[in-house]
């Protein structure tokens, strides 16, 4: 689904890589938490597999694609099967509910019979089935936040990152959103998650990535925010080290 | 829908960006109306050269009693030499350029003079004697005539020989200067207008950045998130290419047609209604085409991350 093969990031501003020396798989239907500090890589991560970005060295294959040699031409393509949440929802405050929807299935050209019955059905989906004529300033944070997943599972992506999509909403709402990702993950959507929230992620008991200073420090299977083996403790301090050299 | 779509986002980055649209309108109408100006120059000088190049003739003046210029030397040309000149245009090495020949007499030359220049302050100094007499040649192909010149000037009792079009070349010279003017302020204001296409495509762009984005994120196509920003140039570029299109008309039905047949004599060779229809289409092609380029450049560097 998705690989990095030692793969490295440099900015060209920045001396130290974001990412460094990364190789991962992640496979169809996991549920992959990616943790760490701020400017630990987890950004950049997300970037590369939305080929925003190109890596500096190594080779990343998404969904079969090989993303160094994919011609900027084919990205758009390439990105119709993925599913994209921000912390900032993004969402498009001068249309409705209902268009903010519809409009990623306008701009990729799908017929207007579809998005009337596909728009409705992922917006009951997410729980939002009485609020589609409403603005998004009218409604709450979660509920944007389900706006924008409704969003970026419409088009039933293969893949669903989120970038920190709880980063914003109290505990419970976080909760609700949650519960979401996991039955659109259920549903056989692979979910990639980068978030601070130590909760969920001890809560959920799923796969753990934790990046500090661009490299990988654990990958765990059904892990926490702080890892409970043992040998690797001396990394969280590393990370300490690294986020105050920053 | 799709179509419709495009159309749509086009129509609303125009409603946001009127006043860039209404320069972009102005100063496109402006150039283009330079440029249509320049061409129905040259239409008018193509057009006259045509007209008088037929009728320009080669003259072989004769000597008169008062010249010492040329081959002559104060004495009217003889009865011999003129035979010689005659001789020599009715000649197989010369007669397979000329179309036909006259001869004009100082009577003739007379007359010819009063009905033209009567006017002129020398008019009533001027003798028939004094007018040289001539041989009127018309030729085949009026290009030839240094031929003409260059076998016809060494003869006795030939003062010159002068191939008239000489004198329209003046006339073209000062319309192809004024035709080169226009299309010099015509490139300038063309340059302003691409500018100004570019960069009220880039507010344009950067007033929906968000839209763009969002677009870019889901996979809408690069083609499908550029096409609304050059309709929107070529669209605000066309009316200015209509209006300049409807100015160039107007010069030519009201201008030429209305005021300079009346001003000028009926002889003159002018344009018509039909070069300016010619001329419109150019224009708007050359509007759409820049404001496609200029628009299509602009939105690139700005879909580039």
């Amino acid at each position: 689904m998705i690989r990095f093969d030692s793969v490295s990031k440099l900015y060209t501003s920045n001396p130290r890589p974001a990412l460094n020396n990364v190789s991962l798989e992640i496979l169809k239907g996991e549920f992959v938490f990616l943790v760490g500090a701020s400017g630990s890589g987890k950004s950049s991560f997300l970037r590369l597999v939305l080929r925003e970005e190109k890596p500096s060295k190594g080779d990343i294959h998404v969904l079969g694609q090989q993303l160094t040699t994919l011609s900027s031409r084919k990205v758009p393509y390439f990105r119709r099967n993925l599913g994209v949440v921000f912390q900032d929802f993004r969402l498009l405050p001068q249309k409705t509910v209902f268009d903010n929807v519809a409009f990623t299935l306008q701009v990729i050209g799908k017929s207007k019979g579809f998005i009337q019955e596909a728009v409705p059905d992922v917006l009951k989906m997410v729980g939002l089935s009485g609020k589609t004529a409403r603005f998004p300033h009218e409604l709450s944070g979660g509920e944007q936040q389900r706006v924008a997943i409704a969003r970026a599972i419409v088009n039933k992506p293969a893949i669903l990152l989120a970038d920190e999509p709880t980063g914003n909403l109290d505990p419970a709402t976080s909760q609700g959103i949650m519960t979401l990702l996991e039955r659109i993950n259920l549903g056989g959507t692979t979910v990639v998650m980068a978030t601070h929230d130590a909760g969920i992620v001890d809560q959920m008991k799923r796969r753990v990535i934790e990046l500090i200073g661009g490299q990988i420090v654990r990958d765990e299977r059904q892990g926490g925010y702080q890892t409970q083996s043992m040998p690797i403790q001396t990394f969280g301090m590393a990370g300490t080290d690294g986020e105050a050299s920053l | 829908m799709r179509f419709g779509l495009v159309m749509g986002e086009a129509a609303s980055g125009l409603r946001r960006n009127i006043s860039m649209v209404i320069s972009v309108i102005l100063v496109t109408f402006i150039s283009l109306t330079f440029v249509g100006a320049a061409i129905l120059l040259q239409l008018q000088i193509v057009q006259m050269k045509g007209y008088w190049y037929d009728r320009a003739q080669v003259a072989v003046y004769l000597c008169t009693e008062t010249q010492a210029t040329g081959n002559c030397a104060q004495e009217e040309a003889t009865a011999e030499q003129k035979a010689a000149v005659e001789a020599e245009l009715t000649s197989t090495d010369l007669a397979q350029y000329i179309e036909k020949f006259e001869f004009e007499n100082h009577d003739l030359a007379y007359q010819n003079f009063q009905t033209f220049l009567s006017d002129s302050s020398y008019a009533s100094f001027v003798k028939p004697e004094m007018l040289n007499e001539s041989y009127r040649v018309n030729l085949k192909d009026p290009s030839n005539a240094d031929v003409l010149i260059e076998s016809l000037s060494g003869l006795a009792g030939v003062e010159s020989v002068v191939d008239q079009r000489k004198y329209l070349d003046q006339i073209f010279g000062i319309l192809n200067a004024a035709s080169y003017t226009a299309i010099g302020l015509a490139v300038l204001m063309l340059i302003a207008a691409v500018l100004l296409i570019a960069t009220t495509i880039r507010l344009s762009a950067f007033s929906r950045r968000r839209e763009l984005g969002i677009m870019r994120l889901v996979g809408a196509s690069n083609r499908f998130i550029q096409t609304p920003f050059i309709l929107e140039g070529v669209f605000a570029a066309l009316i200015g290419s209509i209006l300049a299109g409807g100015a160039i008309v107007a010069i030519v039905q009201f201008f030429v047609r209305g005021y300079l047949t009346t001003a000028l004599p009926s002889t003159t060779a002018l344009i018509g209604l039909g070069d300016a229809l010619l001329v419109v289409p150019v224009l708007i092609v050359l509007g759409g085409v820049l404001a496609a380029a200029s628009a299509g450049f602009a939105i690139n560097r700005y879909l580039k991350v």
